[in-house]
Formats: C-alpha cells, sequence, structure tokens
C-alpha cells in the first residue's frame, strides 16, 4: 500500500475507533452509574486549575482586539464602536475558540499522557478485571466535567475579554465610555453569547474524546504515551478549529446573529 | 472450569498462539510455563478476555466469552482476580483506596465493612497497617503483595497470576509463592499462574503446561515434567541455553 493509502487507512480506523468511543460514552451517560467523587475532581483539575491560563488568554486577547480596532475604526471616525467589535467577537469567536484551544493544550495533554500512562502499565487492564468499564470510570467523568466547565471558562474569558478591551479603550485610548457601552449593548444580541456558549460545549466534548482515545488507544511505552500526548493536542486543536467554522455558519443561521 | 479450544492469535503477522487447547478443572492449581516472550501472558489474558483471540473458544464454566462485549465480560470478570507482572496498582490511589476499589464501584458495602474486610485480606498478605502508603512507597514484593490483595478481597472463584515472582529477590519470590499457596488453600480457588521460575513453577502447580512453538507442548504433573527425558522439557527445567542464544 502506498504511503498516502495507508495513512487514508489509519486515519479512517481511527476515526471509527472514535466514533465507538464516543458512541459507548453516550451510551454510558445513560446508565446513570457516574462516581460523582471524581467528577467533582475532573471539574476542580479542568475548572478550577485552568483559571489562571483562561484569564490571561482572555484579558490580552481583549486588550489586543480593542487597540487594533480602536487603531483602524478612528482612521473613520468609528470610535466608539471599538468595543462593540471586541464584544461581538469575543462572545461568539475568540472566547470559545481561544479558551478551547488552551483547555486542549493544558486538559487534553493532561488527559492524554494519564490515561496512556495507566494503560502502558496495564492499570486500565487492572481496572477491567476488577468488572470496571474504562469508559464508565475514566472517560465519562473527564467528558462531563468538560462539557460543564469549558462553557463556564468561556463565560469568564469573554467577561475579562471586554473588561480588558474596555480598559484599554478607554482608559488608554481616551474613547467615550457612554456611547462605547451604548454601541456595545445595542450591537450584541443574546445569540451572540449563546453561540458562544454552544461552541463551548461542543469544543469540551472534543477535547474530553480527542485526549481519552489517544489516552486509551496510546502505543507502547514512553514514547507511545509522549505521542499520544501531542496529537491528542494536535488533533484537539485542529477538530476546534475546524469545527468552529461550520458552528459559526450553522448556529449563526440559527440565532440570526449575521 | 475453564475450558481453552484451538485457540489462535497473531500480532501482525507474527504468530503467537497457534491451536492451543487445554482445560482446567475447578479448584486446581495450574502452571504455565514456557521462554519469556512466547505468548504465556498473553495466552493467560484471553483466560478473562483482555485480549481477543483471532479465533477459538474460550469457555468459562462452559460459557464461551470470545463474541462478548465488554459489558457483557463485566459479569463474567467478577469471578476473577489477577494479579499482574507489575502489579498494575493504581498510582493516583492509596493502598485501602487500591484495595476497595470493587466496592466503592459495587457501592452495596458500607465504609465500615469496606474498610474491615481490606484491613482483613492486608494481614492475609502479611503486610497490616499499610492502609495510608501510596504505591510509590512501597518495595517491589510488597506492591505485588498489595496487587495479590486487591484481587482476592472480593473472593474470586479463579486467580491469575502473571509472572508473580519476576523481579523479586529469592526471599521475597519465596514469600509470595508462599502467599499464593496460603490463598489458594483458604479460599479454595482456581489458580493460573503463568511463569519461568521453575522453583515457583514446582510448589504452585498441581499440574504444569509447558507452551512451546506457539503450542501446548508439554503437560503433566511437577514430577512427571520434572523428570522428562524430552530434550525440549529438560532443556527448559534445566535452564541450559544453545550455544548461538549464548553469545
Amino acid at each position: 500500500m502506498s504511503f498516502w493509502g495507508k495513512w487514508i487507512s489509519e486515519w479512517l480506523e481511527g476515526l471509527g475507533q472514535l466514533t465507538l468511543l464516543t458512541r459507548e460514552a453516550i451510551g454510558s451517560l445513560f446508565t446513570f452509574k457516574v462516581a460523582w467523587r471524581d467528577l467533582l475532581y475532573q471539574v476542580y483539575f479542568i475548572g478550577v486549575k485552568s483559571q489562571s491560563v483562561v484569564l490571561i488568554t482572555g484579558a490580552f486577547t481583549g486588550m489586543v482586539l480593542g487597540a487594533q480596532t480602536y487603531f483602524q475604526f478612528h482612521k473613520v471616525r468609528m470610535d466608539t464602536a471599538t468595543l462593540a467589535v471586541v464584544s461581538v467577537s469575543m462572545c461568539s469567536e475568540l472566547g470559545p475558540v481561544l479558551t478551547g484551544l488552551m483547555v486542549a493544550g493544558r486538559v487534553g495533554a493532561a488527559i492524554a499522557a494519564e490515561l496512556g500512562t495507566m494503560r502502558v502499565t496495564e492499570q486500565i487492564d487492572a481496572l477491567r478485571t476488577l468488572a470496571t468499564h474504562p469508559v464508565d470510570y475514566l472517560v465519562v467523568p473527564r467528558l462531563l466535567a468538560l462539557h460543564a466547565a469549558l462553557p463556564l471558562l468561556t463565560a469568564e474569558s469573554i467577561a475579562v475579554g471586554i473588561g480588558a478591551g474596555y480598559l484599554v479603550g478607554v482608559y488608554l485610548l481616551g474613547i467615550d465610555p457612554t456611547y462605547s457601552w451604548y454601541n456595545m449593548v445595542k450591537y450584541t444580541t443574546p445569540g451572540d453569547v449563546i453561540v458562544g456558549i454552544v461552541k463551548a460545549v461542543i469544543f469540551g466534548g472534543i477535547v474530553a474524546m480527542i485526549g481519552c482515545y489517544k489516552g486509551l488507544f496510546c502505543g507502547e511505552g514512553a514514547q507511545g504515551v509522549g505521542r499520544a500526548t501531542t496529537e491528542a493536542v494536535v488533533y484537539s486543536s485542529i477538530t476546534i478549529l475546524i469545527t468552529n467554522f461550520f458552528l459559526t455558519l450553522v448556529l449563526g443561521k440559527i440565532f440570526h446573529t449575521f | 472450569m475453564i475450558e481453552v479450544r484451538d485457540l489462535n492469535k497473531s500480532f501482525g503477522p507474527h504468530q503467537v498462539l497457534d491451536g492451543v487447547s487445554f482445560s482446567i478443572d475447578k479448584g486446581e492449581s495450574v502452571v504455565i510455563i514456557g521462554r519469556s516472550g512466547g505468548g504465556k501472558s498473553v495466552l493467560l489474558k484471553h483466560l478473562i478476555a483482555l485480549l481477543q483471540p483471532d479465533s477459538g473458544q474460550v469457555l468459562i464454566e462452559g460459557e464461551d466469552i470470545v463474541p462478548m462485549n465488554e459489558r457483557q465480560l463485566l459479569r463474567v470478570r467478577r469471578k476473577f482476580g489477577m494479579l499482574f507482572q507489575g502489579a498494575a496498582l493504581f498510582d493516583s490511589m492509596t493502598v485501602a483506596e487500591n484495595v476497595a476499589f470493587a466496592f466503592r464501584r459495587d457501592r452495596s458495602l458500607p465504609e465500615p465493612e469496606i474498610a474491615r474486610k481490606v484491613a482483613h485480606v492486608l494481614e492475609l498478605v502479611d503486610l497490616p497497617g499499610i492502609e495510608n502508603k501510596n504505591p510509590s512507597e512501597l518495595s517491589g514484593g510488597m506492591r505485588k503483595r498489595v496487587g495479590l490483595a486487591r484481587a482476592i478481597v472480593y473472593q474470586p472463584e479463579i486467580i491469575l497470576y502473571d509472572e508473580p515472582t519476576t523481579g523479586l529477590d529469592p526471599i521475597a519470590s519465596d514469600s509470595i509463592d508462599k502467599l499464593i499457596l496460603r490463598v489458594r488453600d483458604r479460599l479454595d480457588v482456581t489458580s493460573v499462574v503463568v511463569t519461568h521460575d521453575m522453583r515457583s513453577a514446582r510448589r504452585l502447580g498441581q499440574r504444569i503446561l509447558m507452551l512451546h512453538n506457539k503450542k501446548i507442548y508439554a503437560t503433566g504433573t511437577p514430577d512427571e515434567i520434572f523428570e522428562s527425558q524430552d530434550p525440549v522439557v529438560r532443556q527448559f527445567v534445566e535452564g541450559v541455553s544453545d550455544l548461538k542464544e549464548a553469545i
């Protein structure tokens, strides 16, 4: 088989395994046998421990977006529309995408490394001999925790980004605060916020499933774990970016944001 | 109790098991011996369906477990306990949490009862009072004992041992052997031990199966195997390498 033939075959096989794993995880959700202690720990690890990285990303994205928008809008005397652009961009695009990417880097990598190490040290086999389904015990708490934590982190990132953009615009660049606030509220619809949150829920699922899949099916030894960790981050990030484009089209149509 | 019929397994182009068949009676203690990399652990993992064969059957109390999916296997695996080569303790948990894992997942027992059972089983493996230690604080021999405690705590009918004495010094190996015998006698379980340690094989097995060239090459009581005049069996029992292997 040629290089490309082999690559496509392996890619399709991986996609099939990921689909089966996702189906198993969704089926497991309906058994209602969630280990609450594990779920809480994952929410803590994913949500609380990701605060700093998400806050820094949100704040500096809002600041740079505010400054760049002002530099362009100032040329056509639209200074007070700056915050509206920052707000809509943060809510529907930059908030969920950048938070998703940062969490993919931090949490997706950690999930793949942890599960991969468990696999190569036979801990996953040990779970199975103890009559425990690895999907119930390892995948479902992480999936639920990411579904819950990523929208909250995204909301936080959006709020901090807008706040930082406001501070830069008003106090550094001298935009009129009243008109800026008025325009922001006028041009930002509830649909923009809902689109951002819905995207975050979906990105949470992507990070969880790809991280778990790469960990559970990783190769042997330290090299296998290393590769699984890298691939989890790369594939999660790429999938988030591609999915975001289609979600923008579909959700925009549903919530009339464009 | 366990019956294996015409089991075949390959990893890519490399065939590991070729038509392996044998059966193990209830309460019997069987040792599987063979060269390193010869497929012993692979065979053992097929008995509890951690691996799926390319073809063949594995019957547990008459029920073929090969076509079962992972959820159907959960019920069958409750009959088993398994001690892994590296103990496979959950490194994010304490010793007590490791041993009590199955009970906590079941949620069928109150906490004081779980604690009592954990203490009892740790006493059985000669490690009382180490409930709050982490696996990283334990020696290799202690880890194997904790692994054994975790395997026997819910009183399985069959215990599988994957190289229980590998990597241990002779004294620790001896104590693990005695422990396996104690567990076998006290709990009245069916034991399957995979090892290439011939001293352990002689002590632990009521019957020895020798895996060679992907097949069950020889079977018999320990005395029969140790007194066999077959050149392949003799070479393994005496631990003599070919000249080309020694270089």
